[in-house]
């Protein structure tokens, strides 16, 4: 009982010892924060990660890809049984997308296309939850919708059918201008002959700009004597084959004049696009294809929102010619597989490498963290690296309590011998000490951990405020892709990080309880 | 006063078993020398040496002391500065260990004592009054006299009598006077009060013995007298055995027996 009583007093009346575990409190409040933003991001990641690439990918080692998905899917079922959720067919091909930006000019972006089905694409991920139209999110489809993109986004531009008409009744109308010009300068076309270059990007004829361009248009198309001609492609009632891209494929973000964040589309869902592709066989071939936006991809994970685009599996089977006319059977690059809730991914791998040996069949088969491994080896990496250097910082903190502990041990000598004569044992004294120790750590931690935690819950609001005060950015959301700093405290850290922090100030006791214990009664009565 | 002391020690001290306790006649001075054992016995010491290392020199201190404290005895130990009464204090209290010889307490050796026997000695059998009084200063003078049962008693024990504790405790401090003190910290106290605090603390484990170390020492005149009447109360009314160093003839005079020390050694006055 005195143990506990005097620890109580001492800490209570000893300030000078609670300046010393100010930096265990900074050390524990730190560690906390990191973890706490560490664990946010390797939970964003991977859950952005895994709702992209689903479970398990079984791949061909060729961009021609591999026949018969089907039957790889029977196969793929019969070894799976009961821990299959869900299976898919995809066909990835490396791509070159052309964006228009102006007349004649194209913006050039490197892309990964993704043939997908759009029928079973959801049962293997959450695909369809960061995509922009919210029909879209319940179910996949590659039609053009009319409007209502991003409404949670409310400086999205107008996209959709609407926004798609109206762009090309402007279009139009605006090349009727400038041919009625040229014309008058004795230099343009005759009427209803089209410049060559922008006719590929874009079919635009017409007549002068109506005051209802839409209205004028479905009263008078001027396309109407060419399609009498020959069946043509009416970007008016028509889109071409869809496309979802990567957010980041058709956008870059950057800070307006008054620091807010804002992304700037080179393209949105009712623009074209044009699509280059290696076709399937030996030596491939370019092709080209003139594809439609229809919805745009923002999964927040900049190395697939600025990589990534989306088209029905069945028209890039056909661009690529993935299919065997005589046999009837198509071809595919890979088979995406998710597993149920609670299956052990490394063992379903196992379970289908040892079904497809690798001699005999060309395929790669990993799990989405196989893929990542990298990846999360990196961040994993990171947070070991900070926690052991901020756990170097609460040991440098346990010297400070050390040599404090030591302070006191001197000051408290009397005490030691008053204890010792009234028949306290050595142990006893030392176990005021280490209480002591333990008490401070306890503290110490303790307001650490209250500190952190309101950092965590606070964390874009300081980091808004350091923004404001530094004028530099702290987060900058145009690297990120994230809007705001994702955190998860995690309980199992927080408790290793306290517990760790108690250690640490109890050990730092030690040699001072020792010291304490060890005292002559006789020359700790007569210290002075 | 000595009704409070009665009530306060009743249940409290041990009476000492038959025989009859020496009282201080009105010469009131004896020389003890012993050598044998008797069951009156409370405190033998048998030719303790100790002595000092200091820088390379050895430096005795009690040079075989004989001494017996008879049960119920007021005995005063005398003598010059250095002449080793605090020493033969510390280890009849077993607080230090002698070099040689033997300390029996209550017809038992304790010097050669494990250290946790030792403690508990000094725990129960016996209290301990200083000149510089040593309380404990984070405490309230009430914790300070509750200290020894918080040592002894641990911490389950304690908190499931701590009734019984703090009446015992309150009734100690009543009894030296302290009852309107008891909750304020040693400096806030004055020295006659703190060393008033001190006896209480040295009462509440109930001891059988008590060796005071110069307990006037650091007090005035009044004060001193004080604190020696209650210690005269406690030593006439509840046979509580007292061994009192000082240097002090005058206070020496009021003790049953002196035992004078000179060069570490008993002399015959």
């Amino acid at each position: 009982m005195y143990k506990l009583l005097l620890s109580w007093r001492y800490l209570r009346t000893r300030y000078i010892a609670l300046a010393s575990i100010v930096s265990v409190t900074l050390g524990v409040a730190t560690l906390i924060i990191v973890n706490a933003v560490m664990e946010g991001f390797t939970a964003e990641a991977n859950k952005r990660l895994n709702g992209i690439l689903s479970d398990i990918v079984f791949e061909s080692h060729s961009l021609n890809g591999f026949p018969d998905p089907d039957a790889h899917k029977a196969r793929i079922r019969e070894i799976l049984g009961d821990r299959l959720a869900g299976m898919t067919a995809t066909v990835s091909v490396p791509a070159m997308l052309s964006i228009p930006v102006g007349r004649d000019q194209y913006l050039t972006r490197q892309v990964s296309l993704i043939g997908v089905d759009e029928a079973t694409y959801a049962e293997v991920g959450d695909f369809g939850q960061y995509l922009l139209h919210p029909d879209n999110r319940g179910r996949l489809s590659f039609a053009l919708r009319d409007a209502g993109y991003a409404p949670e986004r409310p400086d999205f531009p107008p996209s959709g059918w609407r926004y798609r008409r109206a762009r090309i009744m402007y279009e139009r109308a605006y090349e009727e201008q400038v041919r009625l010009e040229r014309q008058a300068r004795g230099t343009g076309p005759a009427p209803g002959v089209v410049d060559a270059p922008t006719a590929a990007a874009s079919p635009l004829t017409g007549e002068a700009v109506a005051a209802d361009p839409y209205a004028a248009a479905v009263a008078a198309d001027p396309h109407a004597a060419a399609a009498a001609e020959a069946p043509a492609f009416d970007p008016l009632s028509q889109h071409a084959t869809g496309v979802i891209l990567g957010i980041a494929v058709c956008s870059q973000r950057m800070k307006d004049e008054r620091g807010q964040v804002r992304d700037y589309f080179f393209c949105r869902p009712g623009d074209d696009v044009k699509i280059t592709l290696p076709t399937a066989g030996s030596p491939p071939t370019a092709v080209n294809e003139l594809l439609t936006v229809v919805d745009l991809y923002e999964s927040k994970m900049s190395e697939y929102d600025s990589s990534l685009a989306f088209m029905p599996l069945a028209a890039l089977q056909n661009l690529r010619g993935m299919f065997d006319a005589e046999r009837n059977v198509r071809y595919v690059t890979s088979i995406q597989i998710k597993l149920r809730p609670g299956t052990d991914l490394n063992a379903a791998r196992d379970l289908l490498q040892s079904h497809f040996p690798i001699r005999e069949y060309p395929y790669r088969i990993q799990t989405w963290r196989d893929m990542q491994g990298p990846l999360l080896a990196a961040v994993q990496l990171e947070t070991t690296i900070l926690n052991i250097l901020l756990f170097l910082i609460i040991a440098v903190a346990g010297f400070g309590i050390l040599a404090t502990f030591y302070m006191i041990v001197v000051e408290k000598t009397r005490d030691v011998g008053i204890l010792k004569s009234l028949g306290a044992p050595s142990r006893g004294v030392m176990s005021i000490f280490l209480g002591y120790g333990f008490s401070l750590g306890l503290v110490g931690s303790g307001v650490g951990l209250a500190l952190g935690l309101l950092f965590v819950r606070y964390i874009n609001e300081i980091a808004a405020a350091l923004e404001r005060l530094t004028g530099r950015p702290i987060f900058d959301p145009t690297i990120y892709y994230f809007r705001e700093i994702p955190t998860i405290v995690d309980v199992a850290t927080v408790t290793w990080v306290m517990a760790g922090a108690v250690g640490i100030a109890v050990l730092a006791s030690v040699l001072p309880a020792r010291r304490a214990a060890r005292l002559h009664p006789v020359e700790a009565l007569r210290y002075e | 006063m000595n009704k409070s002391l009665a009530a306060a020690q009743r249940p409290v001290v041990v009476y000492p078993a038959g025989g009859a306790v020496p009282r201080a006649s009105a010469g009131g001075r004896t020389v003890t020398r012993v050598d044998h054992a008797t069951e009156s016995e409370h405190l033998v010491a048998r030719r303790l040496h100790k002595s000092y290392r200091k820088a390379r020199i050895t430096i005795p201190v009690l040079r075989g002391v004989d001494l017996t404290i008879r049960r119920g005895q007021f005995t005063a130990v005398v003598g010059q500065s250095g002449s080793g009464k605090s020493t033969l204090l510390h280890v009849l209290a077993t607080l230090d260990a002698p070099d040689q010889g033997e300390v029996h307490f209550e017809g038992r050796r304790i010097d050669n004592l494990a250290p946790l026997q030792r403690d508990r000695i000094r725990n129960r059998g016996l209290g301990m009054i200083f000149q510089f009084y040593h309380l404990l200063p984070e405490l309230t003078t009430l914790e300070n006299v509750l200290v020894p049962v918080m040592i002894g008693a641990g911490l389950w024990r304690y908190w499931r009598n701590k009734p019984s504790y703090l009446q015992r405790a309150r009734t100690l401090l009543e009894m030296v006077g302290l009852s309107h003190r008891m909750h304020h910290r040693p400096r806030e106290l004055s020295g006659g009060e703190m060393q008033r605090a001190a006896i209480a603390r040295s009462l509440i484990a109930a001891p059988q013995l008590l060796l005071a170390d110069e307990p006037t020492g650091n007090l005035d005149r009044h004060n001193g007298a004080e604190i020696l009447r209650i210690l005269r109360i406690l030593n006439r009314e509840e046979k509580l055995t007292i061994v009192m160093v000082t240097h002090d003839l005058a206070i020496a005079e009021q003790a049953d027996c002196i035992v004078q020390l000179v060069e570490g050694q008993v002399q015959a006055a």
